[in-house]
């Protein structure tokens, strides 16, 4: 069977280190946070400008002074803090963050990412802080469906929309397989409801077993 | 004009709400988002005041003012990634001539501009983003001018406080000078030229 979105997420959960410093993407990355086990001692970063974020605020918890990068009322865990948009930045750029999460539009064979702009005429077009988190992180995790809805790989052998940033990826987890982007090239670590020789079909990107 | 917040939060409602009724038009407004809702920032848009946005997320389930004048050609955009958004206004406000960024490297927002390779890795050259005026939203302030926030809703307030010619802030609760805890200050008031309190209620 492919995997459900939860899935995926769990299937993130299980690689991020306990300990790590990690910042969760907007969208499904953010799924990831509920699949990190209790005592784990994952810390959160949002890039709004916070460490050590907790779940979603329900009810009286909703403060509109706290929010994650989503602008989504959420809560403060023992042991956050705070800061302005440049240290949080800094936090990025400056190599400290252990992994973070992102969605994808398009990812290279070559680790190339692609998500903020489907180059459509016109469309809005928006970046946030998705390019200083692809180049900042220590490890760049990527979550998406491995196939668009028409059908089209969105694994690639060069990217067609615009990028975020280059050779950045370092693994993508997908309804039918998780890859590892290497030196030498694709691996499939895992596969779901399918076969490393039926992906190879499917994708115009060499596959290492 | 900088205008400090990230979504609604730190978004200095009251200040440009000011501004409006003050009237200056012809405005290069940076900023993370481009206005949420029709409050703020999405006012001062709707009301044909703004030639330039200069900020990283334009795109919002609510930001219908600034797209709407988008497609219309009637207002200019600057994309610019958030972490160089709050480094350009940092360098601006640290006396910094320029500074080389590894983010956007190798992306549509570099291009036509300088890079350089440094220790084998590529960056691009940034320059910093000055205003003229900065509108900040805090939570309170003594009678000097110094300031605390509140929680995420520090976001750019430090950042742009010390970027600009003139800074104005609004915060909930003007203190007398020594109420505040020095080791607890954020913006110190070296960078604060105006105050202005508003209802704590009020957002």
């Amino acid at each position: 069977m492919s995997l459900s979105k939860q899935e995926m997420a769990a299937a993130v959960a299980r690689d991020i280190p306990p300990g790590s410093y990690v910042n969760l993407g907007i969208g499904q990355p953010t799924l990831v946070a509920d699949h990190l086990p209790s005592g784990s001692g994952v810390v959160l970063h949002t890039e709004n400008g916070m460490l050590n974020m907790g779940p979603a605020a329900v009810g009286d918890q909703v403060d509109p002074d706290l929010t994650n990068a989503g602008k989504q009322p959420v809560t403060e865990l023992p042991g956050a803090s705070y800061f302005h948009h440049a240290d949080s930045f800094a936090m990025m750029r400056g190599g400290h963050l252990d992994v973070c999460v992102l969605g994808a539009f398009q990812v290279s064979a070559g680790g190339d990412l692609a998500n903020w702009h489907t180059g459509e005429a016109d469309a809005v077009p928006a970046v946030g802080g998705a390019m200083d988190l692809a180049i900042g992180a220590k490890s760049v995790f990527v979550m998406m469906s491995l196939f668009a809805k028409d059908g089209t790989p969105k694994l690639v052998p060069a990217c067609t929309y615009p990028l975020t940033g280059v050779g950045c990826v370092d693994r993508v987890y997908t309804d039918l397989a998780t890859f590892e982007i290497r030196p030498e090239g694709v691996a499939v670590l895992e596969t779901f409801g399918t076969s490393y020789d039926e992906l190879a079909g499917r994708l115009d990107v060499p596959l290492l077993r | 004009m900088l205008v400090g917040g990230f979504g609604m939060a730190g978004m200095p409602v009251q200040l440009i709400d000011a501004l409006i009724d003050q009237g200056a038009t012809d405005l290069t407004v940076v900023s993370n988002n481009a206005g949420n809702g029709d409050t703020g920032l999405a006012a001062l848009l709707a009301k044909g005041r703004v030639r330039k946005v200069v900020c990283s997320f334009p795109r919002q389930h609510d930001s219908w003012v600034f797209d709407g004048l988008y497609r219309e050609g009637k207002v200019e955009l600057e994309l610019v990634p958030q972490g160089n958004l709050a480094e350009r206004m940092r360098a601006a406000g640290a006396g910094i001539g320029a500074f080389f960024s590894p983010t956007g490297v190798g992306t549509p927002l570099a291009e036509g501009k300088e890079t350089r390779e440094i220790d084998g890795r590529t960056y691009v050259l940034e320059h910093p983003i000055r205003g003229d005026v900065a509108l900040v939203g805090a939570h309170h302030a003594d009678r000097m001018g110094n300031l605390v926030y509140r929680k995420t809703a520090r976001n750019f307030g430090p950042v742009m406080a010390t970027a600009a010619r003139l800074v104005v802030a609004q915060v909930t609760e003007v203190v007398e000078t020594g109420e505040l805890d020095p080791e607890a200050v954020v913006t110190p008031s070296i960078y604060v030229d105006r105050v202005v309190r508003v209802g704590g209620g009020e957002r």
